[in-house]
C-alpha cells in the first residue's frame, strides 16, 4: 500500500512534504466510501491474525503466541482509554492503572467463589456493564478534588490515587490483598461438544472480543472527538485559561475526559480478570501505570491509530524477542530512549478533526482536503509558564 | 493498649481498619524521632527532584535509580574495605568515621556520575530537538528501566547480604524513647547537607545562576550563564544528594541494596517535593519531614500496612488547600 | 576555577556531615559494645535431636539402570530469578540433581529437564504454565514452589490432567479444590502450625506470643493455623507487606505487647531486616519463624540478629544424608537448605513412573496417585486429595550462623 501511496503524492505535488503528512493528505482526499473499503482488508487481517502462527509474526517457544496478541490487543485498548484523558483533554494521568483495577476487581468479586457476595455467580454480560458503570463512578470520586489541580501536580496526584487503589486492595481484608480472587468468570458460550470457548489457555476466542471492542470504541471515541465535547478537549489541551474564557466548562469536560477514559480502562480490567482467572494485589503497581502511558506517548498521544501502534511496541515487541529473556527489559529501556530521541512526537503524530462536517465543508471553501495537525498535541507551550 | 477502637462494616461483618490510639499516644515520641529519621532521607533525595525540577521543569523518573547506584557505590566500597556480612565487626571510633566517610564519597560521586550521564545521554538530545514535556518523562522511564534492569542482570534478585559498619545503640533514653546514634547521625548529617545546599543555590555564584535558568534560561543565557553548565550542575548535585541519602538509608536498613531498592523511596521523595512546592529547596526540607513524620504516626495508628496510604493521603489533602504545596514552587524566586 | 570551589564546597559537606556522624558516634559507643543480642536469654535450653540417615529402602533416581523411554521430560516450574529466588534454586538443585543421577545411571533413558520460571507471582504463573501446559514432551511437573501460584493455576493442571508434586506450598486448602493432579511431598500448614504452637508453648515456655504474617497466601494461612492452635497467648497480630524493608510501626506494636516470643508466618527477604530492627529495638524474647525463613540467605541478611532464631519446616535436616550433600554441592556448588531433598524425592517418584515405561500423562497421573514407597525424607504416599499420610515437622535452630537441627516435632 504505502509504495502506491507515495507514487501518487510525489506525481501530484512538487514540493517534498515530510513521507507522513503525504500519506496523510492522500487518505484525507479519499472518500468515505473509498476509505472504508481500505479499511476493511485492514480490519480483517487484524482479526486473521492469531491464526497466522508462523516465522516473523509468532513468539513461540518463549510465549503462547495467541495470548500474546490478546495482550497486546488488551493493552491497546487501555492505551484508546488513556489517549482519551492524556491525547485528547492533555491530562498527565500517572494512575491510570487504578481504573483498571477496579475493572478487574469488580469483575473478580461478582464472579469469584472467593468473593464475599454471597452468590457470586452473575453472569459477564451483566458485569461488564456494573463494572464499566463503577469505574466510571470511581472516575467521578477521583476526577471531582484531583482536576481543579493541574500539570505535574495533577501526575503526581493521580499517582497517589492509583497507588491508593492498589494499596486498598493489599489492605481491606474482604478484597484479598495477595491471596486474590481465583476462578474469576469469563464471558458465556461453550463449543458444540460442550467445552467452555473462554479458557485461560486459549487466546484465540478473547483477542477477537478484545478486538471488537476496540473498533466499537474506535468508533465511538471517533464520533466524540469531532464533536463540541472533543473540542472542548483540544482547547483545553492547547491553554486551559483561554479555552475556560472563551465559554468552555473546562472542569466538566476534564471530568468528562476522565469519566470516558476510566470506563475504557474498567473494561479491559474486566478482559484481563477474565482472561488470567485470578486478580490478586501484584499486577496494579505504578510501574504498570507509566507503561501504559508510555504506550500512549510512544505511539503518539492524541492519535489513536498510533497508541494502538505504541501498545503493539510496549506489549508485544518483549514478547516476540525473547531471545535473551533476562536482557529484554534492559533492551526495551534503551529502546524506550532511542525511540523518543528520534521521534519526540511519536510514533504517528496527533492528528485531530474538529468538524463533524469538515471533510466536505474543507473541500468546498478551501479545494484542499481538511488540514490535521502533524506534530504532537503536547508540545510545551512556553518555559516557566506551566501551572 | 488502652482504647482498641474498630470500625466493622456491617454487611460484610469482617473488620476493615483498625484504629490503634493508645498505641499512638504510647509511642508518639519514638514515632516522631523515627519519622524525622526517615524524613531526612525523604528530604535529601527530594532535593534531587526539586533541583531539575526547578530548572528544566522535568520530572526526573530515574532519580531513584541514582539513589540506587549510590547504595551499590556505599555497600561495593563497604566490601572493599574488607567488610563482611555477618555479625558488625567491632572497629575503632576513627577508622569507623574514615571508612564512612570514604563510604559516603564514593556513593556521592557515583551518584553524581551517573545523574549527569543520565543528563548527557537520556534528556539533552531531547532538549535539542526540543521536545514535548512528556517525552522526557518516557525517556525518563526508559532510563529507569534500563539502570534496574542492569543491576538485575548483574545483582541478581536478592538484596546484598546485609553488612552493618554501625550496630543502633540508644545514646538517649527520654522518657522511653529510644534515640539511636545512627538515627540522630542520619538526621544531623542530613540537615546539614540541606542547608549546605540551600546555601550554595542562594549565595555562590554558580547558584545564583541555576536560580537564574530556573526563573528565565533565555534571559540567563544573555547574561552570560552557561545554561548546559547549570543543567549539568544541578544534575551533579541532586545525584551527590542522593548519593548520601543512600549511604545513610543502608546505614540504617543494611538490606536495602536491591535492584529495585530505590523505587519506593523516590516516589515518596517525589511525593515530599511536591507537599513541600516542588523547586523549593526548603520545601524539599518540609515536606520530607513532614511526610516521615506523619506517615509514622499514620502506620502506628491504623498498622504498618497503611503507612502509603497515609503519605498519598497527606499529600492530597494539602494540595487541595494549597495546590502549589506548602511553601510554593519557587526556585527562581529564591532571594537569601 | 569556581569548578574547584564547587568541589571543594561539596568535600566540606560531606566531611562536615560525618564529622558531626562521628560526634553522635562517639557518645553512643559506650553502653552497648558488648551487649550480645543473642535471642535465646529467656528460652530453657532445648537438647538436640539427632539428624536421620538415609533409610535403608529408599527409592533413588538412579533405579536399576535399565529403564528404557522415548523422548520425555519433566518440568520444574516455580520461582528461578523471580522473589524468594532462593528457595527456588533450592528446590530446582534437588530437581536438577535427580535427573542428572538418572540420565546417568540410565543410558537408555535419557529425560530432559525443563525449567520454567513463575517468578513466584500467581499472575505470571498461568502464562509459563499454559506454555507447559502445551509441550506434550512434559509428563510431570516438580512444583509449583509457591502457595499462592499453586492456587492460581490449579485448575489449569487438573483440566489437562498434567500431574504436579510441589516440594513445598503448604497452604491447606490447596488440597480441597477437587483438583485430581495435585500433590505435594510434605505435611501442610495445618500439621505445620500445630507443631510450631507446641514448640512455642511446651518448649519455650511462652506465655506470650505475638504474631506476625506478611501478606502472602502462604503467610496469611500459617499464620492463622498457628493463631488458631496458641488460643489465648496470641497477645499482638501484625501485618508487614511482600517487599517491605522498615519495620519500625510492627516492632513498637510487638514491643508495646513485650511478649516472651514472635513468631514471624513469612518469606525471608522481609524476615531478615524484621527480625534484625526487632534485635535492635531491644526485644530479647524467642524469635520462631517458618520454612519460608530456614534459608541460609537468612542468616546472612539478618547478621547477628539471626542467632538463636528458630525455624521450624515440614522437611528432613539434610545433614544426615551424606552422599546426597556431597553430590548437591558438586552439582550446585551450595549447601542443600530447605526443600532440596523434597524436590529431589519428588523428581524420584515421577522418574520412577517414567523408567516403567508410562508415555503419556494419564498413566503418569496414575502411578502418582497409587505410589507407594520410602523416598530419602519420608515415606510417601498419599490420600485422596493429594495430602501424604506421615508428615514430619523439625525445629530447627540458628547456631553460629549455621541452620542446625534441634527437634522432631512429630515424636513428640
Amino acid at each position: 500500500m504505502s509504495a502506491e501511496v507515495t507514487t501518487r503524492t510525489q506525481a501530484s505535488e512538487g514540493t517534498r512534504q515530510p513521507f507522513g503528512q503525504r500519506v496523510r493528505d492522500w487518505w484525507n482526499s479519499r472518500s468515505r466510501l473509498e476509505q472504508w473499503l481500505m479499511i476493511i482488508p485492514v480490519v480483517v487481517l487484524v482479526y486473521l491474525l492469531p491464526v497466522m502462527n508462523f516465522f516473523p509474526l509468532s513468539t513461540e517457544p518463549w510465549t503462547d503466541y495467541e495470548l500474546a496478541l490478546f495482550n497486546a490487543a488488551r493493552l491497546g485498548l487501555i492505551a484508546l482509554g488513556l489517549n482519551v484523558v492524556l491525547g485528547q483533554a492533555g491530562l498527565l494521568d500517572l494512575g491510570y492503572v487504578g481504573f483498571f483495577a477496579v475493572g478487574a476487581y469488580v469483575a473478580a468479586i461478582m464472579t469469584s467463589r472467593d468473593s464475599f457476595l454471597t452468590d457470586p455467580r452473575y453472569s459477564w454480560v451483566v458485569v461488564v456493564p456494573v463494572a464499566i458503570a463503577i469505574t466510571m463512578v470511581s472516575g467521578v470520586v477521583i476526577g471531582t478534588p484531583t482536576l481543579r489541580l493541574r500539570g505535574d501536580y495533577l501526575a503526581i496526584v493521580t499517582l497517589g490515587f492509583g497507588e491508593m487503589v492498589r494499596l486498598l486492595a493489599d489492605n481491606l481484608e474482604p478484597l484479598r490483598g495477595n491471596r486474590g480472587f481465583q476462578d474469576v468468570g469469563g464471558p458465556p458460550g461453550t463449543y458444540a461438544n460442550g467445552s467452555p470457548i473462554f479458557t485461560q489457555g486459549d487466546g484465540k476466542p478473547w483477542y477477537w472480543l478484545t478486538v471488537t471492542f476496540i473498533i466499537v470504541i474506535l468508533l465511538l471515541i471517533g464520533n466524540l472527538e469531532r464533536s463540541r465535547v472533543g473540542r472542548a478537549w483540544v482547547a483545553i489541551r492547547e491553554d486551559e485559561d483561554v479555552a475556560e474564557i472563551m465559554g468552555v466548562p473546562t472542569f466538566r469536560f476534564k471530568v468528562w475526559a476522565f469519566v470516558i477514559g476510566a470506563g475504557i480502562g474498567g473494561l479491559s480490567g474486566v478482559l484481563y480478570a477474565g482472561q488470567v482467572g485470578f486478580v490478586n494485589n501484584q499486577r496494579f503497581d505504578v510501574v504498570t501505570s507509566i507503561l501504559f502511558v508510555a504506550a500512549v506517548v510512544l505511539g503518539g498521544s492524541g492519535n489513536k491509530l498510533g497508541v494502538l501502534l505504541g501498545a503493539l511496541v510496549i506489549s508485544y515487541l518483549p514478547d516476540r524477542f525473547q531471545l535473551a529473556p533476562e536482557y529484554r527489559f534492559l533492551i526495551f529501556g534503551i529502546a524506550l530512549i532511542v525511540l523518543m530521541i528520534f521521534r519526540p512526537q511519536g510514533l504517528l503524530g496527533a492528528r485531530q478533526r474538529l468538524l463533524a462536517r469538515g471533510r466536505q465543508a474543507y473541500q468546498r471553501l478551501v479545494g484542499k482536503p481538511e488540514p490535521v495537525a502533524t506534530e504532537s498535541a503536547l508540545i510545551d507551550s512556553g518555559k516557566g509558564t506551566n501551572a | 493498649m488502652t482504647s482498641h477502637l474498630a470500625l466493622t462494616l456491617a454487611q460484610s461483618g469482617s473488620q476493615w481498619i483498625d484504629f490503634n490510639v493508645g498505641l499512638l499516644a504510647e509511642r508518639f515520641w519514638a514515632n516522631t524521632v523515627d519519622g524525622l529519621a526517615y524524613g531526612s532521607i525523604y528530604a535529601l533525595v527530594a532535593l534531587g527532584y526539586t533541583l531539575v525540577y526547578g530548572v528544566l521543569r522535568l520530572i526526573n523518573f530515574a532519580h531513584s535509580e541514582v539513589f540506587v547506584v549510590g547504595a551499590f557505590g556505599a555497600y561495593f566500597t563497604f566490601v572493599g574495605l574488607g567488610y563482611k556480612p555477618g555479625p558488625t565487626l567491632a572497629s575503632g571510633l576513627g577508622p569507623l568515621i574514615a571508612n564512612l566517610v570514604l563510604a559516603g564519597a564514593v556513593a556521592m560521586i557515583a551518584a553524581g556520575l551517573i545523574a549527569l550521564l543520565l543528563e548527557r545521554v537520556a534528556y539533552r538530545p531531547l532538549r535539542r530537538r526540543n521536545a514535548p514535556r512528556l517525552v522526557f518523562l518516557i525517556t525518563a522511564i526508559g532510563a529507569s528501566f534500563a539502570i534496574q534492569q542492569g543491576f538485575y542482570l548483574w545483582r541478581g534478585a536478592n538484596p546484598e547480604p546485609a553488612i552493618r559498619l554501625v550496630r543502633p545503640e540508644a545514646v538517649f533514653d527520654i522518657a522511653g524513647t529510644r534515640i539511636t546514634n545512627i538515627q540522630i547521625v542520619v538526621f544531623v548529617a542530613s540537615v546539614v547537607l540541606l542547608i549546605v545546599a540551600d546555601r550554595f543555590v542562594g549565595q555562590t555564584r554558580l547558584g545564583r545562576g541555576i536560580r537564574a535558568v530556573a526563573q528565565d534560561p533565555d534571559t540567563a543565557a544573555l547574561m552570560g550563564v552557561n545554561k548546559e553548565r547549570v543543567i549539568m550542575l544541578t544534575f551533579v548535585i541532586g545525584g551527590a544528594l542522593a548519593g548520601a541519602a543512600a549511604l545513610f538509608y543502608v546505614m540504617m536498613i543494611p538490606q536495602g541494596v536491591l535492584y529495585n531498592g530505590g523505587f519506593l523511596l523516590g516516589i515518596k521523595a517525589f511525593t515530599a517535593a511536591v507537599l513541600g512546592g516542588i523547586g523549593n529547596l526548603r520545601g524539599a526540607l518540609l515536606g520530607g519531614l513532614l511526610l516521615g513524620v506523619v506517615e509514622n504516626y499514620g502506620q502506628t495508628l491504623f498498622g504498618g500496612e497503611w503507612r502509603d496510604v497515609v503519605a498519598f493521603v497527606l499529600l492530597i489533602g494539602i494540595l487541595m488547600v494549597r495546590p502549589t504545596g506548602i511553601l510554593g514552587e519557587s526556585l527562581g524566586r529564591a532571594r537569601v | 576555577m569556581y569548578r574547584a570551589r564547587f568541589v571543594r564546597v561539596l568535600a566540606l559537606t560531606a566531611a562536615l556531615s560525618l564529622g558531626v556522624a562521628a560526634c553522635a558516634q562517639n557518645t553512643s559507643q559506650k553502653p552497648g559494645d558488648e551487649t550480645k543480642t543473642s535471642g535465646t536469654g529467656s528460652a530453657p535450653s532445648i537438647k538436640a535431636d539427632p539428624a536421620p540417615e538415609v533409610p535403608a529402602n529408599a527409592a533413588l533416581p538412579a533405579g536399576d539402570g535399565k529403564a528404557k523411554c522415548g523422548k520425555v521430560s519433566i518440568a520444574y516450574i516455580g520461582t528461578i530469578a523471580g522473589a524468594s529466588a532462593a528457595l527456588g534454586l533450592n528446590i530446582l538443585n534437588g530437581v536438577k540433581l535427580a535427573v542428572k543421577e538418572h540420565n546417568d545411571a540410565n543410558p537408555g533413558c535419557q529425560v530432559t529437564l525443563k525449567q520454567f520460571d513463575s517468578e513466584g507471582s500467581p499472575d505470571k504463573a498461568p502464562g509459563v504454565v499454559t506454555q507447559a501446559i502445551s509441550d506434550p514432551t512434559i509428563l510431570g511437573v516438580v512444583g509449583l514452589a509457591f502457595s499462592g501460584e499453586s492456587k492460581a493455576v490449579g485448575k489449569s493442571f487438573n483440566d489437562a490432567g498434567l500431574v504436579t508434586i510441589s516440594p513445598s506450598a503448604t497452604n491447606p486448602g490447596l488440597s480441597t479444590n477437587g483438583w485430581k493432579t495435585f500433590f505435594r511431598a510434605l505435611g501442610n500448614d495445618a500439621v505445620q502450625g500445630p507443631a510450631i504452637s507446641a514448640f512455642v508453648a511446651n518448649e519455650l515456655n511462652a506465655k506470650k506470643v505475638c504474631v506476625v504474617r506478611d501478606d502472602s497466601e502462604y503467610g496469611i494461612g500459617l499464620a492463622d493455623q498457628t493463631s488458631q492452635a496458641l488460643g489465648s497467648k496470641v497477645v499482638c497480630d501484625e501485618q508487614v507487606k511482600t517487599a517491605q524493608k522498615e519495620f519500625s510501626a510492627v516492632v513498637g506494636a510487638v514491643q508495646a505487647a513485650s511478649p516472651d516470643a514472635v513468631f514471624y508466618a513469612g518469606y525471608y527477604p522481609e524476615a531478615a531486616p524484621f527480625v534484625q530492627q526487632l534485635r535492635d529495638a531491644g526485644y530479647e524474647g524467642a524469635v520462631v519463624a517458618p520454612d519460608g525463613v530456614r534459608d541460609d540467605e537468612f542468616v546472612k541478611n539478618a547478621g547477628e540478629a539471626a542467632e538463636g532464631v528458630y525455624l521450624s519446616c515440614p522437611c528432613l535436616p539434610s545433614s544426615g544424608f551424606t552422599k546426597f550433600s556431597q553430590d548437591y554441592k558438586a552439582l550446585s556448588n551450595r549447601e542443600p537448605s530447605t526443600y532440596s531433598p523434597e524436590g529431589y524425592d519428588a523428581t524420584t517418584i515421577l522418574l520412577q513412573g517414567i523408567d516403567k515405561g508410562l508415555k503419556d500423562r494419564a498413566s503418569l497421573l496414575n502411578f502418582v496417585k497409587t505410589y507407594e514407597g520410602q523416598g530419602l525424607t519420608k515415606q510417601f504416599k498419599w490420600d485422596g486429595k493429594g495430602e501424604l499420610t506421615q508428615t514430619p515437622v523439625w525445629i530447627y535452630e540458628v547456631k553460629d550462623g549455621k541452620i542446625v537441627q534441634l527437634k522432631d516435632m512429630s515424636k513428640s
